[in-house]
């Protein structure tokens, strides 16, 4: 069999699957606090249209990631502030959150849709990226693709193997206890949502620059939702959202490829592989509720407020 | 600190209810505030919202016409919400619902009969009910958390309809629009005022919040719910079947999200188009929060919801508004009513720290 069409299918499997690592990875940590931020669909579509938006404008990647980060990171200011000072209900914040960045990403990017961006520049080493197979697939991808993989390696090494990791579980798993011994919980959470936020935000920037680089409205089309999935799917360890979330990439190209090669399957039904997949998914993961409960951080949900 | 909270011994009756207002008017404020740096007449962009849309008796009916699918939706959800259970696909049972009626209406599209609205909304039901029925089967079967499922089911359904429009269900006398054939006219709900929209659905939706506060002020169930919903421990030492109630709770909102779906496509729409609803089974989460998780609560939040509707369609006519603008504002109404919650626990306090006497005995 042929290579030929080994290699462009494992790129798009790739780039299909980064924008689900960035969220995933991020909620991972916000959950591990013990918070769980069901706005990650609201974060990514508002990354997105800010990183659009810089990116039409000012024609700098560089700069449309560093504005999608912000722009989750502002919408997770929200929900932190509600929900850890607030004490406000942690399932309704994430829902009005998604609801609120659905709308206003719509709001401004009215006046982008049909602009173009010609895209993130894919890494270009001479020499390297030049030879045959191994070329392409390792040294030829934009660099956020780069940047993710390090991102779930940091976060992994953060989480376990620092002391202010330990920390994070720590008030995830019992945030009374975390605060008799003197942590601040809400630095820590707010921390966390915060990272999450601006994580999601970059996970939304890929789609709007790098997967298709333009900007339509609700674009993420549930992307945030199965980030959140695959956190559960990978018991809350990041590196098993990395591969949960190169998975879901290579459902999302079975799509593409069984239409080309000439299945006699409608579009919407191939459309529906990634959504049905996160529920079958969910029921493998969560069949043993006593397994489930183990792994979930104990005070995940749960507001924290300090009684005298 | 400055300020901070403290918890009250009880939570605030009062509070209850004035937060909402709190809320609704701290959206208007900011929104004045978001129009005036937009560079627009605040109190003109105001008006053109709340209060132009419904100065005339077509715009009250047009009020009740998307209000009707709100209230619907916001009782059942409001009733799983005070169960703990987050059905939040209610968009996704919507649709089914209104292609379980819709088909109908096709498969009879040149026969008339009286029994043809009322099968097509009791179709309308089982179908909503059905699509609930695979989260809730999958909460207590496989303990999978709802509010994926049921969210990713909405996606699956938007699919289906996309698929049934553009595939099986067009139109064969169209031409090649996504559409479906225009319904029988004893396939539409009976109009209640001539020249509007306003039908049957209406008094549907009213004859649903009566029901609604009943079960949940007079009837068992109704207790089960509360009490498992605030003290769960209690509940399972009392004996109340969760599952059951998950069950429950699952097919009414399911239920009523497919009767909103099939109203709409019935008394509004009149065929199937590949957008049936503006996003309503989103909207009714907001509408349930903001009317306090009581079936009456929701009757008023459902008004106000559909006013942000109309409201962004006559912004978007008269000053080119973009019709986006709802959503934000209900994103908005929806934190500000989270963030005055907070009263109804707590006392906002100024000064230090105080402990109290008998703590520091």
């Amino acid at each position: 069999m042929s290579v030929d069409w080994l290699i462009p299918a494992i790129l798009t499997i790739v780039t299909a699957a980064t924008p689900l690592v960035f969220a995933a990875v991020g909620e991972t940590v916000v959950e591990k606090a013990g918070v769980l931020n069901l706005g990650v669909e609201g974060m990514m579509i508002m990354g997105a249209i800010a990183a659009f938006a810089t990116a039409v404008s000012t024609g700098s990647g560089f700069l449309a990631v560093i504005a999608g980060a912000g722009a989750g990171l502002l919408l997770a200011l929200i929900f932190g502030v509600l929900t850890v000072y607030f004490q406000s209900n942690q399932v309704a914040t994430g829902l009005a959150l998604t609801i609120f960045g659905l709308g206003l990403s719509a709001l401004i990017g009215n006046s982008y849709v049909g602009k173009t961006f010609e895209g993130l520049a894919k890494l270009d080493i001479p020499g390297l990226s030049d030879i045959p197979v191994i070329g392409p697939l390792i040294f030829g991808h934009d660099g956020l693709v780069y940047f993710s993989v390090i991102s779930v390696i940091i976060v992994a090494w953060f989480l376990n193997r620092t002391r202010v990791g330990l920390l994070v579980r720590a008030v995830g798993e019992n945030h009374d206890a975390a605060h008799s011994i003197g942590y601040s919980v809400t630095l820590v959470r707010m921390g966390a949502i915060l990272f999450g936020g601006a994580m999601a935000g970059v996970g939304g920037a890929y789609l709007s620059i790098a997967y298709t680089p333009l900007w339509v409205e609700n674009m993420t089309a549930g992307r945030g939702w199965i980030a959140l999935a695959l956190v559960v799917f990978a018991s809350w360890k990041p590196w098993r959202g990395f591969l949960g979330a190169y998975l879901f990439g290579g459902i999302t190209i079975i799509q593409l490829y069984a239409q080309g090669m000439g299945v006699e399957v409608s579009a919407q039904f191939l459309s529906m592989l990634p959504y049905l997949a996160t529920i079958l998914v969910l029921v493998v993961i969560s069949r043993d509720s006593a397994k489930a409960r183990v792994n979930a951080p104990a005070c995940l949900g749960k507001n924290f407020h300090v009684s005298v | 600190m400055l300020l901070r909270l403290e918890q009250r011994p009880e939570v605030s009756k009062s509070m209850v209810y004035v937060s909402p207002l709190i809320a609704v008017v701290l959206t208007i404020l900011t929104a004045m505030l978001m129009f005036a740096l937009l560079g627009v007449d605040p109190v003109k962009a105001i008006a053109t919202f709340f209060i132009e849309p419904i100065s005339t008796l077509d715009g009250l009916a047009e009020l009740c016409v998307k209000a009707t699918p709100l209230i619907l939706i916001g009782v059942g959800l409001a009733l799983g919400f005070q169960a703990n259970v987050w059905n939040i696909g209610a968009e996704g049972q919507l649709i089914i619902g209104a292609l379980a009626g819709g088909g109908l209406a096709l498969a009879f599209y040149d026969q008339s009969s009286i029994f043809l609205v009322p099968a097509m909304l009791v179709c309308g039901v089982i179908g909503g009910m059905a699509w609930a029925a695979i989260p809730a089967w999958l909460k207590t079967r496989y303990n999978t958390n709802e509010i994926l499922t049921s969210l990713m089911l909405t996606y699956v359904g938007l699919l289906v309809l996309s698929y049934l429009v553009h595939g099986p269900w067009k139109d064969p006398e169209g031409q090649n629009f996504p559409e479906s054939r225009l319904f029988h006219e004893s396939a539409l709900l009976p109009i209640l005022i001539d020249e509007t929209r306003l039908n049957v659905g209406w008094l549907l939706a009213l004859l649903v919040v009566v029901a609604g506060w009943l079960l949940i002020s007079r009837h068992i169930i109704g207790f089960q719910i509360k009490v498992i919903g605030m003290a769960p421990m209690a509940a399972r030492f009392a004996g109340f079947k969760e599952k059951r109630l998950i069950w429950l709770t699952l097919l009414i909102s399911g239920g009523c999200a497919g009767l909103a779906g099939v109203i709409e496509l019935s008394g509004a729409i009149g065929q199937i188009v590949p957008s049936i609803s503006p996003g309503y089974g989103f909207t009714a989460i907001i509408v349930a929060f903001l009317g306090r998780l009581h079936p009456v609560g929701v009757f008023f939040a459902g008004l106000l919801m559909a006013l942000t509707y109309l409201g962004g369609d006559s912004a978007q006519i008269t000053m080119n508004m973009p019709n986006a603008v709802i959503g934000v504002f209900q994103g908005m109404l929806l934190f500000f009513l989270l963030a005055s919650d907070v009263l109804i626990r707590y006392r906002v306090r100024i000064g230090p720290h105080k402990v109290p006497a008998e703590v520091a005995e």
